[in-house]
């Protein structure tokens, strides 16, 4: 080997990999040190997630705005007007003194957020971890489970907050939010969604093998959740054998706040204080089992 | 079409003394087009009944279109195409009714169990119980997973899945086996017991259309092939003729360092019969590497390492299709 | 090594020689039966709970709307001008949704998703089964499942009380019919998808049809150019002959209903046979 060759060989061990047939001097694009990237990842590491799952939304952001408008408009003119007529026709008194478009508002807010959230922290995750394997991706980069969940939960709460919004407006529109406060509903649908999810989101991630579980949920959580939360008539109108499934449902306890705010809503004040502490306290419990199942699952 | 008749076409078929050979597949200017996109343009190929044929090309090159086009569950956009002398878009339920397909992405039934994917499978092709549960139990025996057979597809590796999948395509007892790149993702042992199984099929007389990524493999098994590149045949032949015409007999490899290498074409200039520069290595393509290598040294040029081996498949391959990635 | 002994050497009677004689056409084999074979043991092995749930949801809705919002709204109308419970008039109706969800989801997304996703179709199609075998056993399998709710639906309907008449036994066929209409369209209109945004849409139109077509109140509530519209949707004669039935009411209306779904069956086989070659031959 000549004395040049040899020294090009030196040169090339000490010289960080380059491509092949790189020979122009152009500056080196480099990305930032290992040190660098850990230390942002621990500090942004969720946030860089939830840009990804919101940039996979953006797929389908069209049908989410479609649906976001047109749920709404649908059910609000088919209960709120078209059901109404027979409604108030044989049991106006029964709502408070408000029109029943008014009364069901808040709960059709409501529901549709935690219906988004069934559909959110369900076959995401399972995709995540199952199907097409998309959290495996990331846990091999600095992000840590932890991190990878509470990423999917900020892009979906980032959605409920748009969608509520969307409906929100609408419902406005109606003439169906007499109060001043009856945006904070938008807020109380995101919290009520989160509610619902996180619990389910930890659930989701338990499932190790595709049975219809997720079809099991909707038929025998979700739909009863919707059908008894006092949706479309005060709960009390329920026997007592089917009442109790409102007192435990984030979409009921979510109706009742919302209702509070939209047309104040008379109701005992502890009342209103235990819809609030049920709502956070069942998402903070659905956030720890969820944090907790995700490290579980992937260092499995 | 009637019983006789395809009786007598059955009979005509198989008669392998015929001093003619009877070709079970005819195609003629076969041409596919997807929008813009021409997938297979304008081949024609004919396959005697048991021969192992293959086809060669990189991704994208039309093999796989070409089979479902067999198979009559893609309709080609012009060109004539028989299959046991019936047009498979004619004819496909009775055309398919004789092909095995192990087709390049497992297809299995998810939501069957392992026994129950060959026994449904069987049911497709209007085979009896009577018949369809001892050969499944063969089947399985033959693809090493009896004892899987009560688990869930899901539960099984992706060997064992193409396994499966090999094994479903000879419920019917096919006459023509269309295997579109069967061996991918099996590992060493599983690709020779493979080997073993096709040969015997072959022996017994069923035709193999085989597409394949694997030079060797189509070298073992091939009694003939077509290479095809961008939806045209570029060379027909066996194996050993494509290499004798399209390569030579043996292959210097040589490096030089990825530095050296594509300045030293031209000190090279001479020697073998083709000269090819790759951006790690030199290759000169020479009946004898031999001596190609002494003529190398003997021009004072020192490679850091060489290698002398066999011409193959793949140096045709590469030679016709080019060594750019296609996808 | 039997296995591969390809029989056909030892003389032409062996059984896969015969299953190779059978008759068949350019696009059929005579081999419904194995499609829906398959169905029904995909079902025993796998997700037979699942089917089952889906019985629940109409029930949970006549439970909630009927008696929660029934003890609100009282008694109405019936279709002979009687005063029936709220329960009575919309469980047909709901009777109705669930025959129209269940074969549509069964003629589209399940179809879409077996398609595209689980490969499963091209499995079959690579077997002697032509493309017409497939989708006929799939509208089998699709009409059996909903004969099953419909008559778990009547009975609960019975032993709630909302049943006065024979006749509403009468509700079940209805019902398979109404499926029927809806699967036979529903597999044409799969065959023009292509990604599972343009399948949304079949929601887009599914979700008003429930909320508009009387399933909760009657048409009246409506003006005049909305009922017509309304009177044009399918779902809404299926309510109609439902209700009809359910208190043995009939009129010259029940034949519209009855001819509504006959027609359009004649024209959503036509139209998903015309488009198998599309549906599942690409």
């Amino acid at each position: 080997m000549t004395r040049k060759a040899e020294l090009t060989k030196k040169a090339e061990l000490t010289k960080p990999i380059q491509a092949a047939g790189t020979t122009t001097a152009a500056p080196a694009l480099r990305a930032h040190s290992p040190e660098v990237s850990a230390a942002r990842a621990r500090r942004w590491g969720a946030f860089f997630y939830a840009e990804q799952v919101l940039r996979v939304m953006k797929g389908y952001g069209w049908t989410i705005v479609m649906y976001g408008v047109g749920q709404p408009v649908a059910y609000l003119f088919a209960m709120g007007v078209g059901l109404a007529t027979l409604v108030e026709a044989n049991g106006a008194g029964e709502f408070g003194g408000v029109s029943y478009l008014t009364f069901i508002a808040p709960a059709l807010l409501i529901s549709s957020a935690v219906m988004t959230a069934a559909n959110e922290f369900t076959f995401p995750v399972m995709d995540g971890f199952k199907w097409r394997r998309v959290y495996y991706g990331p846990h091999a980069s600095p992000l840590t489970p932890e991190q990878i969940a509470g990423g999917q939960i900020i892009a979906v709460t980032v959605r409920f907050l748009l969608q509520s919004a969307i409906y929100f407006a609408v419902v406005a529109l109606f003439g169906a939010s007499p109060g001043a406060w009856g945006w904070v509903s938008i807020l109380i649908a995101t919290l009520a969604g989160l509610s619902f999810g996180l619990p389910l989101m930890a659930y989701a991630a338990t499932i190790k093998e595709d049975r219809g579980q997720f079809a099991m949920v909707m038929r025998f959580i979700v739909m009863p959740l919707f059908l008894f939360s006092g949706t479309f008539f005060p709960l009390d109108t329920l026997p007592l054998s089917v009442r109790w499934i409102g007192w435990i449902s984030p979409i009921w306890h979510g109706t009742e706040l919302g209702r509070v705010v939209a047309y104040g809503y008379e109701e005992e004040p502890w009342l209103t204080i235990v819809h609030v502490f049920f709502l956070l306290g069942l998402a903070a419990a659905g956030w720890v089992l969820t944090k907790r199942q995700f490290a579980k699952r992937m260092a499995s | 079409m009637r019983v006789s008749e395809l009786a007598s076409k059955e009979s005509r078929v198989t008669n392998h003394s015929d001093a003619t050979p009877q070709y079970v597949i005819t195609a003629e200017n076969l041409t596919k087009r997807y929008g813009d996109v021409t997938a297979v343009d304008s081949i024609s190929f004919r396959v005697p009944a048991g021969e192992a044929f293959g086809l060669l090309g990189p991704n994208g090159a039309g093999k796989s279109t070409t089979m479902k086009m067999i198979g009559g569950v893609s309709q080609r956009t012009s060109g004539s195409l028989h299959i046991m002398g019936l047009d498979p878009e004619q004819h496909g339920p009775e055309v398919r009714a004789h092909l095995g397909v192990v087709p390049q992405q497992d297809n299995l039934d998810e939501e069957l169990k392992v026994r129950d994917n060959l026994l449904v499978y069987g049911r497709y092709f209007g085979l009896p119980m009577s018949y369809l549960k001892p050969k499944a139990d063969e089947l399985l025996e033959f693809a090493q997973l009896t004892d899987k057979a009560k688990s869930k597809v899901d539960a099984l590796s992706g060997g064992m899945k193409r396994r499966l999948t090999i094994a479903r395509s000879l419920i019917n007892e096919p006459r023509i086996l269309l295997l579109d790149e069967p061996t991918t993702g099996l590992d060493p042992q599983a690709r020779h017991i493979l080997w073993d199984r096709l040969f015997r099929l072959k022996e017994q007389g069923v035709t193999l259309i085989l597409t394949t990524h694997y030079m060797d493999e189509a070298e073992q098994l091939c009694d003939r092939l077509i290479v095809v590149d961008k939806g045209k045949i570029m060379a027909e032949g066996s194996p050993a003729s494509l290499i004798r015409e399209y390569s030579t007999r043996e292959v210097l490899e040589l490096r030089f360092g990825s530095e050296r290498n594509a300045s030293i074409g031209a000190e090279l200039e001479g020697i073998g019969e083709r000269l090819e520069t790759l951006p790690d290595r030199v290759l000169i393509y020479a009946h004898d590497g031999e001596a190609a290598l002494e003529q190398v040294t003997a021009r004072g040029l020192r490679p850091v390492t060489s290698l002398v081996r066999r011409s193959s498949l793949e140096d045709v391959f590469l030679r016709l299709t080019g060594r750019s990635l296609v996808d | 090594m039997s296995v591969l002994t390809g029989s056909f050497n030892a003389g032409d009677h062996s059984v896969t020689d015969a299953a190779r004689r059978r008759r068949f056409g350019p696009i059929y084999s005579r081999n419904v039966r194995a499609v829906v074979a398959r169905g029904l043991m995909a079902t025993k092995s796998s997700n037979w709970m699942v089917m089952v749930s889906g019985f629940f949801e109409p029930v949970l809705y006549l439970i909630s709307m009927g008696v929660g919002l029934g003890a609100i709204v009282g008694s109405v109308q019936g279709p002979g001008g009687q005063e029936i419970s709220y329960a009575a008039y919309i469980a047909p109706a709901l009777l109705a949704v669930s025959a129209m969800n269940g074969a549509v989801y069964d003629s589209t997304w399940n179809v879409f998703f077996k398609m595209n996703f689980a490969k499963l179709y091209q499995g079959m199609l690579y077997t002697s089964l032509g493309p017409l075998d497939v989708a006929m056993g799939e509208i089998f399998l699709a009409l059996l499942r909903g004969a099953m709710y419909a008559t778990g639906f009547t009975a609960v309907m019975g032993v709630m009380g909302l049943i006065t008449t024979p006749w509403a036994i009468l509700m079940i066929p209805a019902s398979v019919l109404i499926a029927f209409g809806f699967a036979s369209f529903g597999m044409g209109i799969t065959s023009f998808m292509k990604t599972f945004q343009q399948m949304d849409w079949i929601n887009f139109v599914m979700l008003p049809m429930f909320l508009f077509s009387a399933t909760f109140y009657p048409l009246s509530v409506y003006p005049q150019s909305i009922q017509w519209f309304i009177q044009a949707m399918p779902l809404w004669h299926g309510v109609e002959l439902l209700r009809q039935i359910s208190v043995g009411v009939f009129t010259p209306a029940t034949a519209v209903h009855v001819g509504y779904y006959l027609i359009m069956i004649a024209l959503g086989v036509l139209l998903t046979t015309s488009r198998l070659r599309k549906l599942f031959l690409k």
